[in-house]
């Protein structure tokens, strides 16, 4: 096969960077059979995140010409960062160190009790940690670039939509159009935060996507919302010294245990955070420029007409997320998705309803979103696309942690999903508060820390459900995620010997230790 | 009362017991020796069927007059310190941290031994308080005595005092574990050295130290005196953490001496001596170069291991037997000794693990079955463990030695990974050391053996891991295991190098 098909949308484009000869050297060089039809790519990944690189590195592997198109549009303020998606550039990175940062301030108190001694007065520098952070974060963004560069997998920095059958449009950040074409497609755009629309929210109010990297400290901050997003953020910022205050509109941490998420609640305000509780934004209005700047909102009771104001420097949104596939010309191909969410369903091979079109990670209707999984979802893919693998990706038991200041990790169903599913008679749950022996010298929060195991009665006592509120509750929740992929019966646990003193001993020991109850 | 009752003679226990049992005479029905974690365990889980149980628990000052509470080693002067010290230091590394998080500290920072010890000796001993308060909720009656057998059913106990009381009971547990060891050849080791029975309850910083031994003791006590700023050096004869994955071990000392730990290898100490400056001049042999050498300490802990304690239990009398090299009491599966009636838990008992976890569960699966109808067994294959040194090191299962050993080279698969934890990144701390390996079979199912992983909170990380291994997990279900992110056990079920691949093992992003 000599020859691309080079297709002129626009006539005045010249289409350079994917005719190159490289890659379909590289494919007769290693003797490959050239795909059927004369498509630029086997593969275009649309989204450079956690899912979509996984499945573009994935897919280099087995030697296919592969493309990753990503984009990132501006925040209404105006900020984009680099390669790697949410997670590395706004989510899981940042965040977990602006959490260290926070967790560090505790040490430092702690560290007097051990006997260290230094200046009463310790203060928090914003500007500080944020550039580390971000110097960090592109260390990250390039390494994904090399990474792609030494795979062989065409990058582009624009932004991609379907415009026809196997045909997508790619344009840069100064308005350039490509067209590139490619046997199969995947689609990994992921999502990005939800805005209030009430007045003043673009303008005035920041999101996660800004906070990580904002060039001045935010101040006396309000938080809007319930999400993990929002509490996490509450959590480091009132750790980091700031007053902060979270306005929840129901309940806290929609879809994870509430029992835990109410003690998460609890804990958060015993340690200084506000919570306004059944209130809404619905006014922000800017009352001085600044870095910060001072912003009055304006909410009203959701039960009744009860209209209060405060005034902060800082308004983060972090009411949810709404999936990028609304503009990507999925209309176009004729990709479905689900009106009212923008989330796009796929069968157990994240499979679209059109064959050729994939789609992994945040994007994905019902399924989690989490890095992990996405980036599970995307290279068990390829494998199966093109690598003869037949396994699936596993969205059953995947485990999770909320790093609040009071980290929660979780496995499995929460007990109220528990009672739904396999009714309240036939589950039972045991649980234990904990006091981590770290925190005995500094004598702070006694039995804040929480483990619950819920078991099915009716499979042996199977563990379903594991749940752990204390210090480094992701390291403690990864193991036992496994053993509950082992199929771990409540026997096998009482059976397994604890670590002493550590707090992951606590849950092989919860029945030892304390009560088993009956739920409710 | 107790003491009323006569003393039994040797050989005719048959009769007696059923003299007694007939007349009620045995006071009770379970008496242990020794309240350290196997014996309080054991104790309350037989109160709890309602037996009569009593403890003895003595004891005996160390040389240097160290004595502690109720609960034993690990309450005293093992986890428990050990692990608070290890704090201490690991928040003395979260200082410096700090500092690239944007913590303005002003320097200079300075640790306090005292403010430290004293609040970790408050904390133990509330522990002990506990513990009595435990006891005396339960109905246990607690004898602050020193034990030892008059017969087969009856064990003398003698107070500080002198004074001695007579306890009789139909079983007995003996649960007195183990103290350090001096090595009582070398001149002023007695005299001038400490172990870890004082370390811990020391009043004043113990200054320049020098740890002798390479037992996980030693590596994490050094490790700590390094973390709080104080000038130690380890001194080690062999190799380190012997009956540990020797990869894993050196990886440890690797990195407790590229963070300041001296380490004096292939030595052993000949002399202690005590200068007039009232430092400790200590003399060593240098089997490298043959030479002798020599430095002055403050302070020098021998951590040359630990020997049960047995002694003045007057076994003899009843003819327990013991193992005549280790001293340690031959136990069956069912932990009874060589006398049926007399069981033995803990570090006491040869051929078991010594660790507090191990033998509070034996303690309590005892105790079930002697008064609560059950016939579980102890399990004491794949308990996990970690060794707190200042780069935690947590286990379960194998060694990749013993793999090999038990199966052959050719049939293990060793999967590998350096990693960097995520907040070493912006702390700018070395990650070298970072390590996470699993030992599993070659064959189909790829059944897991060993798990080893050496970073921050190794315990936390390999407890979880522990369990699935308990339910036989293999290597594909691991890896069906979806990871936790940003977390350091992720990397566990990222494994996906092997070594016979001999590929490079650094992990890259995300």
């Amino acid at each position: 096969m000599k020859f691309y098909l080079v297709r002129f949308l626009c006539p005045f484009l010249v289409l350079r960077a994917h005719k190159e000869g490289k890659p379909q050297k590289l494919l007769e060089m290693n003797g490959h059979t050239p795909v059927p039809h004369a498509y630029d790519y086997d593969l275009i990944v649309i989204g450079g995140g956690s899912g979509g690189l996984a499945a573009a590195k994935e897919a280099a592997r087995y030697e296919k010409k592969v493309m990753v198109l990503d984009f990132v549009t501006p925040t209404p303020l105006g900020n984009s960062w680099g390669l790697g998606g949410t997670c590395v550039n706004v989510g899981c990175i940042p965040k977990k160190l602006m959490h260290q940062a926070a967790l560090l301030g505790q040490a430092l108190q702690d560290s007097r009790k051990y006997g260290w001694q230094f200046t009463e007065e310790v203060k928090h520098n914003w500007m500080t940690m944020t550039e580390s952070v971000q110097n960090y974060i592109g260390s990250l963004n390039w390494g994904y670039r090399v990474a792609l560069r030494e795979k062989n997998v065409t990058y582009e920095n624009a932004y991609g939509e379907f415009v026809g059958p196997h045909t997508v449009k790619a344009t840069n950040k100064r308005g350039v159009e490509k067209l590139y074409t490619a046997e199969r497609f995947l689609i990994a755009t992921g999502e990005r935060p939800r805005y209030l629309d009430i007045p003043g929210d673009k303008e005035y109010c920041i999101s996660s996507d800004d906070l990580f990297s904002l060039p001045y400290c935010p101040g006396k901050t309000l938080v809007v919302g319930a999400s993990y997003v929002a509490l996490e953020c509450a959590g480091f910022l009132a750790g980091l010294g700031l007053d902060v205050t979270v306005m929840v509109r129901s309940i806290l941490l929609r879809g994870f245990d509430q029992d835990i998420a109410n003690k998460i609640g609890e804990y958060m305000e015993e340690h200084g955070i506000n919570f306004i509780r059944e209130f809404v934004p619905i006014k922000v209005e800017q009352i001085e420029e600044g870095t910060p700047g001072r912003l009055r909102v304006t909410a009203k009771s959701t039960k009744g007409n009860q209209i209060i104001e405060g005034e902060y420097n800082t308004v983060l949104l972090a009411i949810g997320r709404d999936a990028c596939t609304r503009k990507i010309g999925l209309d176009k191909v004729g990709v479905k998705i689900n009106e009212k969410t923008g989330k796009i369903p796929v069968n157990d091979e994240e499979q679209t309803n059109v064959p050729y079109i994939y789609a992994v990670g945040d994007i994905l209707q019902d399924k989690l979103e989490l890095t992990p999984v996405a980036i599970q979802a995307g290279r068990l893919l390829v494998q199966r696309l093109y690598g003869g693998a037949t396994s699936k990706c596993d969205y059953v038991n995947v485990p999770t942690t909320v790093f609040t200041p009071l980290e929660y990790g979780a496995c499995g169903y929460s007990e109220e999903a528990a009672v739904e599913k396999f009714g309240e008679e036939n589950i039972e749950v045991y649980h234990s508060n904990f006091w981590p022996l770290e925190w005995t010298v500094p004598s702070r929060d006694n039995n804040k820390c929480y483990a619950k195991i819920i078991c099915n009665i009716q499979d042996n006592e199977r563990v379903i459900g594991f749940h752990v509120l204390g210090p480094n509750a992701g390291e403690v929740t990864q193991g036992f995620a496994a053993a509950i992929k082992c199929g771990i019966t409540k026997e096998q646990l009482d059976n397994t010997i604890g670590i002493h003193p550590v707090c992951a001993e606590v849950s092989s020991a919860i029945q030892i230790l304390c009560f088993s109850s009956s739920i409710i | 009362m107790a003491a009323l009752w006569r003393r039994r003679l040797l050989g005719v226990s048959g009769l007696c017991r059923t003299v007694r049992a007939l007349s009620g005479k045995n006071e009770y029905d379970l008496l242990i020796i020794g309240g350290g974690s196997g014996g309080l365990a054991c104790a309350k889980e037989a109160a709890q069927f309602g037996r009569q149980v009593a403890v003895l628990d003595y004891v005996e000052p160390s040389p240097q007059g160290t004595k502690w509470g109720l609960g034993g080693t690990c309450v005293n002067v093992g986890c428990i310190p050990k692990k608070l010290m290890h704090q201490a230091a690991l928040l003395g590394s979260a200082l410096k941290d700090a500092q690239h998080y944007g913590w303005n500290i002003a320097q200079p920072v300075h640790h306090t031994w005292s403010v430290m010890a004293q609040a970790v000796q408050n904390y133990v001993k509330s522990l002990n308080w506990g513990h009595r308060v435990q006891l005396q909720d339960k109905k246990v009656k607690y004898f602050n005595m020193k034990g030892s057998f008059s017969d087969l059913h009856t064990v003398r106990g003698l107070t500080k005092a002198g004074k001695e009381t007579i306890v009789t009971a139909e079983n007995i547990v003996i649960a007195t574990g183990g103290r350090p060891k001096y090595p009582m050849h070398i001149a002023g080791a007695l005299e001038y050295g400490i172990t870890s029975d004082d370390l811990f309850w020391l009043k004043e910083s113990p200054g320049k130290t020098l740890v002798v031994g390479a037992s996980y003791v030693s590596l994490e006590c050094a490790g700590f005196l390094t973390g709080i700023g104080l000038d130690t050096t380890v001194m080690m004869r062999s190799i380190p953490l012997r009956g540990f994955d020797q990869q894993m071990a050196s990886l440890v000392t690797e990195h407790m001496e590229s963070y300041g730990t001296k380490f004096l290898k292939r030595c052993f100490p000949t002399k202690v001596e005590k200068l007039e400056s009232n430092r400790l001049k200590v003399t060593w042999k240098n089997t490298d170069l043959g030479t002798e050498e020599t430095d002055s300490f403050d302070t020098v802990m021998w951590a040359v291991g630990r020997a049960p304690d047995t002694e003045t239990l007057n076994l003899e009398a009843v003819g327990v037997k013991t193992n005549s090299e280790t001293g340690k009491i031959i136990v069956d599966a069912s932990e009874a000794t060589s006398v049926p009636h007399i069981y033995a838990v803990g570090d006491i008992t040869e051929g078991r693990p010594e660790l507090t976890p191990t033998a509070i569960a034996a303690g309590k699966l005892l105790a079930q079955r002697l008064f609560g109808q059950s016939s579980e067994l102890m399990d004491y294959d794949n308990v996990p463990t970690t060794v707190f040194t200042p780069l935690e090191y947590g286990c379960v299962g194998l060694s990749e030695e013993a793999a090999v050993q038990c199966y052959g080279s050719d049939n293990i698969e060793v999967y590998h990974a350096y990693y960097k934890p995520l907040e070493f990144t912006v702390a700018e701390r070395d990650a070298t050391q970072c390590y996470v390996k699993m030992v599993c079979l070659r064959e189909r199912e790829q059944r897991i053996l060993g798990l080893h992983f050496i970073g921050p909170n190794a315990g936390e990380v390999i407890q979880g891991f522990a369990l699935g291994i308990k339910c036989g997990a293999t290597y594909p279900q691991l890896m069906k295991t979806v990871g936790i992110h940003p977390t350091c056990a992720e990397e566990i079920t990222k494994l996906h190098i092997t070594k016979r691949s001999g590929l490079d093992a650094t992990v890259t992003g995300c």
